[in-house]
């Protein structure tokens, strides 16, 4: 009887559920001060399982990093009466400011195109485009050419074998966050693959934040704009007065 | 040292900005001009966004048109009568611009509008000083040639409200440089720029004004139009990067004291051609942008929803 119900339970439970991701983080939160230039972060974990590996395909992982998205304005440029002006325009509803995916191997060998659109895990499933179809002619031209200025900009990585696996259980990948980074809650999803199709999958959150004097001035900017222009303009003035009083101490 | 920018989000090296600021200061005050036609096409290719330059630029230039004035203002170089009457019109003008800026970012073509009013008006500006300032060149090498006055009586003097400029020697109507100062703002806020570009060779030729009051004036016209333009980009879209001004201001600063002793060492008709040839490559510059083939033609803009 025990033994039925055992076998039964066993039965009704996804393959997933045999497998499952402990995953951790070099820091779950990044602080932009001022020298802030760039910064590396370390995602490992280990597969935990409750009963020997299942057969099938071998096991892969796919980690994802995608910062805060805002919709973009996505405008070409045309010869219009013998001079470069931005002639057609798509405006795509949400695009990530930055998003990095890490394998263990090509993603084509490792990753259905079922559980791709299922979980959004390339680029250009996490890209969302809602009726830009009707905005221009062509509209995947666009999309192409937002994937490919912003790749150029290293905002938008593929980093494929970058993960590495030890022993099918343990893994770890560097992820380097650029410079140019936006403020906000950065999502790090990882998954565990077999035969193509997702078995594991958990999500971790980054907090990337403005710090010290970075979170002064910004705070100030945003909440009082007057205030904030009015010692702009001070600094300038004082530092134009300064600069001409200290050049004619060193004259005389 | 690389340092990132609160509100620009993004990450520059700082000698690299010292020395932007230093080059633009240095161009200040030697010209009279602000730099702000020079100081946000560099900060464009750098890489910092178009609306925090422009913004920032016009903060920095408040800095080095400070810095000299106060050096123009030992030399007795500023005519606080003229440059008010300037300034009044200035703020007319402004008004209107900003007014025409918003219209024609409804429209989406802004960024081609200011493209073209950049060549439009330093090409004709370059070129009309560059001519003129050449045959006066010409001209004092020659001597026994006859020699033309630096004004005119013309119709401009027929006309009413005559106001004595004593700093500039000149007794005319309050009408031609109110309606200069207007123009000044119109362009001002259309360009993001101070305008003194514009406003030398507007108070030299149009209301025969002495060089030696030329330069101050056009710097005290200069940080109020600009002040002002800091102020409402900060107000109205909080584009303003502190630290990104600060470091602009700290090479400016410097810059203009150096080019402001320079100037004074140089003929007016050397300095004329001088500024007239770096208007006229920043004209063919942003010309090119225009008719060269862009290597990209999309660009992407984050946070613009209709």
């Amino acid at each position: 009887m025990i033994r039925a119900l055992a076998l039964s339970l066993a039965l009704a439970l996804p393959a997933a559920a045999q497998e499952m991701i402990v995953a951790g983080m070099s820091q779950n939160r990044v602080s932009i001060t001022a020298d802030f230039d760039g910064s590396e972060i370390l995602i490992y974990g280990a597969v935990k399982r409750d009963a020997p590996p299942p057969g099938g395909g071998p096991l892969e992982v796919i980690i994802t990093v995608e910062g805060p998205s805002t919709p973009v304005a996505v405008r070409r440029k045309d010869r219009v009466a013998g001079i470069w002006v931005n002639n057609a325009s798509v405006n795509i509803s949400s695009a990530p400011s930055f998003y990095a995916v890490a394998t263990t191997g090509p993603l084509s060998h490792i990753l259905s195109d079922i559980d791709n659109l299922r979980y959004g895990i390339t680029i250009e499933r996490v890209i969302r485009t809602v009726g830009i179809a009707s905005e221009a002619d062509r509209s995947g031209e666009f999309i192409l050419a937002l994937l490919r200025v912003r790749t150029n900009e290293g905002r938008y990585r593929i980093l494929e074998g970058k993960v590495e696996l030890t022993e099918d259980t343990l893994f770890r990948t560097d992820i380097e966050l650029p410079s140019n980074l936006t403020e906000g809650e950065y999502k790090v999803r990882l998954f565990l693959l077999r035969n193509k199709h997702v078995v594991a999958s958990q999500e971790r959150v980054i907090g990337v934040r403005k710090e010290g004097l970075e979170r002064f001035i910004y705070n100030l900017a945003m909440q009082q704009p007057l205030v904030y222009g009015l010692v702009s303009l001070v600094l300038a003035a004082l530092a134009g007065w300064g600069a001409s009083a200290a050049f004619r101490l060193i004259r005389t | 040292m690389q340092l990132y920018l609160p509100i620009a989000e993004v990450s520059v090296n700082a000698f690299l900005i010292l020395g932007l600021g230093g080059i633009v200061g240095f161009l200040s005050g030697m010209f009279g001009v602000g730099g702000g036609f020079l100081i946000t096409p560099l900060l464009f290719f750098i890489g910092v966004p178009p609306a925090v330059a422009v913004a920032t630029g016009a903060n920095q230039v408040v800095a080095s048109s400070v810095s000299g004035v106060l050096a123009q203002l030992r030399r007795k170089g500023v005519d606080f009568h003229m440059g008010t009457v300037l300034l009044l019109g200035g703020f007319v003008g402004s008004a209107i611009g900003v007014w025409v800026f918003a219209w024609m970012t409804r429209l989406g073509q802004i960024d081609l509008f200011v493209q073209l009013s950049y060549v439009l008006f330093l090409g004709l500006i370059g070129a009309m000083m560059f001519q003129e300032s050449l045959r006066s060149l010409l001209r004092s090498r020659k001597p026994g040639a006859p020699i033309r006055r630096a004004h005119v009586h013309s119709w401009v003097h027929g006309l009413p409200f005559k106001m004595k400029f004593r700093a500039s020697g000149l007794y005319i109507s309050v009408i031609p440089p109110a309606l200069i100062g207007a123009a000044v703002g119109f362009l001002a806020a259309i360009m993001g720029v101070g305008g003194g570009f514009v406003l030398v060779p507007a108070m030299i030729y149009l209301l025969g004004m002495p060089t030696k009051v030329v330069i101050g004036t056009s710097l005290f016209q200069i940080i109020f139009v600009t002040g002002f333009t800091t102020v409402m980009h900060a107000v109205n879209s909080q584009s303003v990067d502190m630290m990104l001004a600060l470091l602009l201001i700290l090479g400016g600063v410097v810059g203009a004291q150096i080019g402001t002793r320079v100037g004074v060492r140089l003929k007016a008709e050397q300095l004329r051609i001088l500024l007239s040839l770096l208007v006229l490559t920043v004209a063919i510059r942003i010309a090119a942008d225009l008719l060269v083939t862009p290597d990209e033609l999309y660009s992407v803009t984050p946070g613009v929803l209709p």
